[in-house]
């Protein structure tokens, strides 16, 4: 540490630490439920289901969004499709 | 019978084969016979680090073909006493290591040793698989840092669903979280995770901490398991760690970062 470093130092908080707890925190939660465990068919079932939605509204990618979870007994799939406001229905 | 135990991280580069030998040689210290396997078939690197690469005869998977003799493939440490290296094989892939003789070595060592230490390769290979699926105890090894942390619960989930203790249904792998690489110096910056961001998110108990320390580097440049060093910081932090893995009260340190002097401050240096 210089001498100039002494006076900047206080100003020089970064906190990355605090950022990488809550990327952690999320991801490790995301990955114990399961989520690394979908089965394989799901982003090409993704996929189908997107073009079906799309033959009658106008979706984007990022507006549908599937689910997999699996409890002891039972697996759910859920399926989020968020429709634009306008009634913009394809011809 | 042997307690086995696993050191294991997922990720590499964060210490696994320093801790096996600093374990093992601390376990062997205090009077307890000890022997240090290496499942990283292919890139063996214990031997290095031990200190004994210039003895390696005959190796784990001449053991499993059948190819030797358990005792000839056993090294004898030459700095501690009750203590064994079984080295991994340089030559073969890790699909020579059949679960049937591991299972077969490990069980003749459970007669003759009170503790197997099993340093597993990094992945989630069946390398990795081999060394955690006997353990009686596992030593997560993490650095603060988020690819480490990640690994490390991917492996805690390999262990609870994938070790034997599991499948057998078990009293479940008793695990035990240390960290490695850790710079208070850049923990209270804000730079770094702390000891209880990582305990937060792994949710095990902690065995010990082992500060980013020069030696690390020194001991295995000369082959010498770093807690032989007297004077060593993470030497030190390892010989705690064997207390309380042998169940002794022994309080963290290291911790927190070192003062600065005043002069030290404005006319830089070290540390």
């Amino acid at each position: 540490m210089s001498i100039l470093e002494v006076f900047r130092h206080k100003q020089k908080k970064t906190n990355s630490a605090a950022i990488a707890r809550e990327r952690l925190q999320i991801i490790v939660a995301h990955e114990r439920n399961g989520e690394h465990t979908t089965p394989d068919y799901l982003p090409s079932m993704k996929q189908d289901i997107l073009e079906v939605v799309r033959k009658y509204v106008d979706v984007q990618q990022e507006h549908v969004s599937i689910t997999f979870e699996s409890q002891q007994d039972v697996s759910i799939l859920e399926l989020n499709v968020t429709l634009p406001e306008t009634n913009s229905v394809a011809s | 019978m042997a307690r086995i135990i696993v050191v294991t991280s997922g990720k590499g580069g964060v210490g696994k084969t320093t801790t096996s030998a600093a374990l093992s040689t601390g376990l062997a210290l205090q009077g307890h016979r000890t022997v240090v396997i290496d499942f990283d078939i292919g890139l063996r690197n214990l031997d290095l680090v031990m200190g004994c690469e210039r003895r390696v005869v005959y190796d784990f998977i001449n053991i499993i073909n059948g190819e030797a003799a358990l005792h000839q493939a056993l090294i004898k440490d030459k700095h501690t006493d009750n203590l064994f290296v079984l080295p991994a094989s340089q030559t073969r892939d890790k699909d020579a290591l059949t679960p049937e003789g591991v299972a077969q070595v490990l069980e003749t060592l459970s007669k003759e040793f009170d503790y197997i230490v099993c340093d597993s390769p990094a992945g989630i290979e069946r390398g990795a698989l081999m060394a955690l699926y006997h353990a009686d105890e596992a030593i997560i090894t993490t650095n603060p840092e988020v690819s480490s942390v990640r690994d490390s619960d991917r492996i805690l989930g390999i262990l609870h669903s994938k070790s034997r203790r599991a499948e057998l249904n078990l009293e479940p792998v008793r695990e035990h979280l240390l960290l490695t690489r850790y710079d208070p110096t850049r923990v209270e910056r804000g730079d770094m995770l702390s000891v209880e961001d990582v305990t937060d998110i792994l949710a095990i108990p902690l065995l010990g901490v082992i500060p980013e320390d020069d030696t690390v580097l020194k001991a295995s440049n000369q082959g010498m398991p770093v807690i032989h060093l007297e004077d060593s910081d993470a030497g030190n932090a390892y010989d705690d760690a064997v207390q309380r893995f042998l169940g002794q009260e022994c309080p963290m340190r290291f911790l927190e970062a070192p003062r600065k002097g005043l002069l030290q401050r404005i006319f830089g240096g070290q540390g």
